[in-house]
């Protein structure tokens, strides 16, 4: 077969089901129950930080599962501290931080605050465990930390109750040795689909409280908090996509079979 | 002494900070915290560096004239353009943000897109059942791709899911596990070889 053909073929597979809007069911996998069970467990005044560890090509996985954590702890009134260890994140992390923020009558400063990007990735993680001020003097938008109400009480690891990665790259690995085996802090994380084969391990050994799989972990994890969204809309888009694949997969075997038994 | 010197740094160092990680004694304390302390500011010259690199770079495939050589104009044009806005008005600048989500975003996404199509088209020609491994490697695949997708329990009854955490918890488990002990135990011995002076290939060759 052509490969033209298979190029149509998938952007048939990706056109057809969003115009036709199709809504599969989807359950929850156990790593996804356990994200949402540990932050629903939190109480008021919690504080979560999340890293945004991933840039523009990651963002279509990485985003839906972010907006809907930051909806359920603005519902339940945790605060969240958002940093970035990529040097391309910081604009799309602000941008996204403000227009749930905004969708949730948050407060910057107060429920929110976004630090931005410090480079070195390893410093800056050991860093963050004796002083976050020693790393980040200022946010995002050049406030220093003193003055920003919600960093009061906020000095280091102590005061942070989970600290949650959305990555697309190895930084996760990074945070697991660096602030949970260091400072034992809590760590979930949202990762895209082909690296989540590499999370396992610390999901077993409890390094990792949760865990969200690409697409399908945000799909679970907007269902569980239910504001379905992007990532529902584009499960439903992978599924005939990945049917495809395997038809594909399948049909270029039998082919091959056929030829070796001719041959 | 070009090589002496990073020697016994590089000793003094590696060993004071594996006693920091012994002892919880406020000095041992205090100098890990400083030590991280120079360490955040000695990082950020690996951007520096980065950058040097793709300056020399792409000034040398424009003079050289080789092919393509004029995309490495764009790259220089994309670098300074972001980095003078970046510097002169932040990177909260409407026209930084604009050229951020109108140009940068929009090329990474469609990059990363782009891939779905090649995927496809490499697995109908390339994944073949041609010897056992191959035929274990390529149904394991077909298992956790139906796994990964909510179509894939509406045809077997939720038996796809449950298949896929199933092979993601015990043999990738296993197998994870087995290369992280392995590249751990690299490291650790890599390191000690580094802090002793035995593997000196980061100084670079020559005296």
């Amino acid at each position: 077969m052509d490969r033209r053909i298979v190029f149509i073929l998938v952007a048939l597979a990706v056109i057809i089901p969003m115009l036709l809007s199709v809504n599969l069911p989807v359950s929850v996998s156990s790593p996804t129950q356990k994200f949402y069970d540990y932050v629903e467990a939190l109480p008021a005044g919690s504080t979560i930080m999340i890293a945004f560890d991933y840039g523009p090509s990651s963002l279509a996985e990485l985003n839906p599962m972010a907006i809907a954590l930051l909806k359920q702890c603005f519902d339940k009134d945790i605060r969240v501290i958002g940093i970035t260890l990529v040097a391309d994140a910081p604009t799309l992390a602000s941008a996204l931080i403000q227009e749930v923020a905004a969708e949730k009558a948050a407060v910057e400063g107060e429920d929110y605050v976004f630090l931005g990007f410090r480079p070195g990735t390893v410093q800056v993680i050991l860093g963050m465990g004796t002083d976050i001020a020693s790393v980040y003097d200022t946010d995002y938008n050049g406030t220093a930390i003193s003055e920003i109400p919600m960093m009061q009480n906020i000095t280091n690891y102590d005061q942070i109750d989970l600290l949650v990665d959305f990555a697309s790259s190895d930084t996760i690995e990074s945070w697991i040795i660096y602030a949970n085996v260091q400072y034992n802090q809590k760590i979930a994380a949202g990762v895209t689909g082909v690296i989540i084969a590499q999370m396992f391990p610390y999901l077993q050994t409890g390094q990792l409280v949760g865990l969200l799989s690409g697409i399908l972990g945000a799909a679970e994890y907007e269902n569980l908090v239910g504001v379905p969204a992007k990532g529902m809309q584009w499960i439903n888009v992978e599924s005939f996509v990945h049917l495809l694949i395997v038809g594909l997969v399948i049909i270029g075997n039998i082919t091959y079979l056929i030829m070796r038994r001719e041959e | 002494m070009k090589r002496q010197v990073p020697l016994v740094l590089c000793f003094v160092f590696g060993i004071a900070m594996i006693f920091t990680q012994f002892s919880p004694h406020s000095f041992s304390q205090g100098i890990y915290e400083e030590v991280i302390s120079w360490a955040l500011i000695i990082g950020p010259f690996a951007l520096v560096l980065a950058t040097v690199t793709l300056i020399q770079t792409h000034t040398t495939r424009i003079r050289r004239r080789t092919e393509h050589w004029q995309y490495s104009l764009v790259v220089f044009a994309g670098l300074i353009i972001m980095v003078l806005i970046g510097i002169f008005f932040t990177p909260q600048n409407s026209v930084f943000e604009w050229l951020y989500n109108n140009v940068q975003l929009p090329m990474d996404a469609t990059m990363f897109s782009l891939l779905a199509f090649f995927i496809a088209s490499a697995a109908y020609r390339a994944f073949r059942a041609r010897t056992f491994e191959a035929s274990l490697l390529l149904i394991t695949a077909l298992i956790v791709m139906m796994g990964n997708v909510p179509i894939g329990d509406l045809l077997s009854n939720d038996t796809a899911s449950k298949a896929r955490q199933w092979i993601l918890d015990n043999p990738n488990l296993s197998a994870r596990r087995g290369i992280i002990l392995g590249v751990s135990l690299g490291v650790i011995s890599q390191s000690i070889r580094i802090i002793l002076g035995i593997e000196r290939s980061y100084l670079g060759g020559g005296d």
